[in-house]
């Protein structure tokens, strides 16, 4: 199943998805188009990695993380489906990143890596720009780059775990105005989501709601304004923003 | 003279204002019926490093080389998530991991209402009040890396014991907070030597990150963090702000 948030007449729906209807939790049907896309999930706590693909972070000249590279992001910076993000004026060097978002399900203290995937509600997909002139090497990636408002597209839908049969084998693909631009699979991750879960709750408690944004393959180029971005996983679907 | 400060107590999932005045130079209040306090605050919960001028100062050196390069240009920002978060008295507890901790006392400006892009000028009108937090880390040299492992452990983050309003603080820009361990006095952190007073950190953290309404941004810390370890008693005083006190647990077994 797929379930997604939008607003709808001046209200805020949770709703699942009939074909390309949403079904509103009113009883209402509507299309795609009436509504505005929301996250579809209030994000809790949200971790995101840094070069957890083996050819991103040689394409960024880096060596391979020995432990995950985690980062942590706030509420401020996510926007729906169809929604947009502003590239500042002095950026020069603005890219997308194709993420697969794991939503934590249930309170997850450590859990080994063969229990993990009991701990997933479900997936989405996440865009987590980044702003690279505004990197610095102080808690590095820094809020600056990776956590500005409105500036990771989540969505459109969650989709929920038991539909999922390998999220460790998808294909992720970046379209800007229709042109591909970055394609990879989530085989490709250095560390693996049950590896991630087991890092990660092993130090602190993760709860319902809960993100983990897995990080991106290579091929991140920069994006201008007016482009539509798209971020697509397979199985799950296609996340749509315009940069503006 | 008495004012009112706002609480979490009791296990009341409510926000109540309770009375309290100065006695002995500090502010309490009576505490008599308060079984327990929790974080008067729920909101996202940001530190700032490197914005106590000495702190900058011990790391100048330091800055210019591999991995920083170049001292920081935008504040130095972390996250300490919903998980950290813990209320006045409760035990922080020691990782199985770290043998000693450090305790980065700071002063969180309380948000009041949605705060963007806005101008040092008009930076109190977004602040409610300010509390005392007692940042817990496990040691780490390095600030390249973002070290999530080393602050986002579960109960990291007291905070509190109350929110003080903005109007009955004098000068938020003149605080003078004592770090005591175990009664003995381990550090001293004052406002007026940041790097970026409170309306030019708002300003400058507001530019690229909304804030809401309720959540808080820790103002920085001082210069070499005491270190505590098992069963150490920690307590950050302010006058205008209180004492907040917690202590470390036991070592794991």
């Amino acid at each position: 199943m797929k379930t997604a948030r939008a607003a709808y007449e001046g209200n805020i729906f949770d709703a699942t998805l009939e074909g390309d209807q949403l079904k509103l939790s009113n009883g209402k049907t509507v299309s795609g188009q009436e509504v505005v896309w929301l996250p579809p999930v209030q994000p809790g706590t949200c971790f995101a990695l840094g070069l957890n693909y083996m050819d991103h972070a040689s394409e960024l000249e880096f060596q391979a993380p020995e432990e995950p590279l985690v980062f942590l992001k706030g509420p401020n910076t996510f926007i729906g489906h169809c929604g947009r993000t502003k590239r500042p004026q002095d950026v020069t060097y603005m890219h997308y990143e194709c993420e697969l978002a794991v939503v934590i399900g249930k309170q997850a203290k450590n859990v080994p890596q063969s229990e993990a995937f009991d701990y997933i509600a479900g997936y989405t997909i996440a865009n987590d720009y980044a702003f690279r002139d505004y990197l610095e090497n102080y808690y590095r990636p820094n809020l600056r780059v990776k956590n500005r408002d409105h500036s990771t597209p989540l969505g459109p839908w969650l989709v929920d775990a038991a539909d999922i049969k390998d999220p460790m084998n998808l294909t992720l693909r970046t379209f800007i105005n229709g042109k591909k631009v970055q394609e990879g699979s989530t085989r490709d991750m250095i560390f693996g989501v049950p590896h991630l879960i087991e890092y990660l709750s092993g130090f602190m408690t993760l709860h319902p709601g809960d993100l983990i944004l897995t990080g991106t393959p290579k091929g991140t180029v920069d994006t201008k304004a007016g482009d539509e971005v798209i971020t697509e996983i397979e199985g799950i679907g296609q996340l749509k923003n315009t940069i503006v | 003279m008495s004012i009112n400060v706002r609480v979490r107590i009791n296990s009341r999932h409510c926000d109540e204002l309770i009375e309290a005045s100065s006695k002995n130079g500090l502010l309490q209040v009576d505490a008599r019926s308060i079984k327990s306090w929790a974080s008067p605050v729920h909101g996202t919960v940001y530190g700032t490093l490197l914005n106590d001028r000495k702190a900058v100062e011990a790391m100048a050196q330091q800055m210019n080389e591999v991995p920083y390069k170049h001292p920081p240009k935008a504040p130095v920002l972390y996250i300490k998530p919903i998980n950290t978060l813990a209320g006045h008295r409760s035990d922080v507890p020691l990782p199985q991991d770290a043998k000693e901790l450090q305790t980065r006392a700071s002063v969180g400006l309380v948000i009041g209402k949605q705060a963007a892009k806005v101008n040092q000028n008009e930076a109190y009108d977004y602040i409610e009040g300010f509390t005392l937090v007692n940042d817990i880390s496990i040691p780490h040299n390095s600030v390249f890396r973002p070290a999530v492992k080393e602050n986002a452990r579960d109960g990291f983050c007291p905070i509190g014991p109350w929110v003080v309003s903005k109007e009955d603080v004098t000068d938020p820009e003149n605080l003078k907070i004592n770090v005591y361990v175990n009664g003995a006095h381990k550090q001293q952190f004052l406002t007026d030597n940041l790097v970026r007073p409170i309306p030019q950190l708002l300003q400058d953290v507001t530019e690229f990150m909304t804030l809401f309404k309720g959540d808080v941004l820790m103002v920085g810390c001082g210069h070499n963090p005491p270190r505590v370890t098992a069963e150490d008693i920690i307590r950050i005083e302010s006058a205008e702000l209180g004492v907040l006190e917690n202590k470390i647990g036991r070592v794991p077994s």
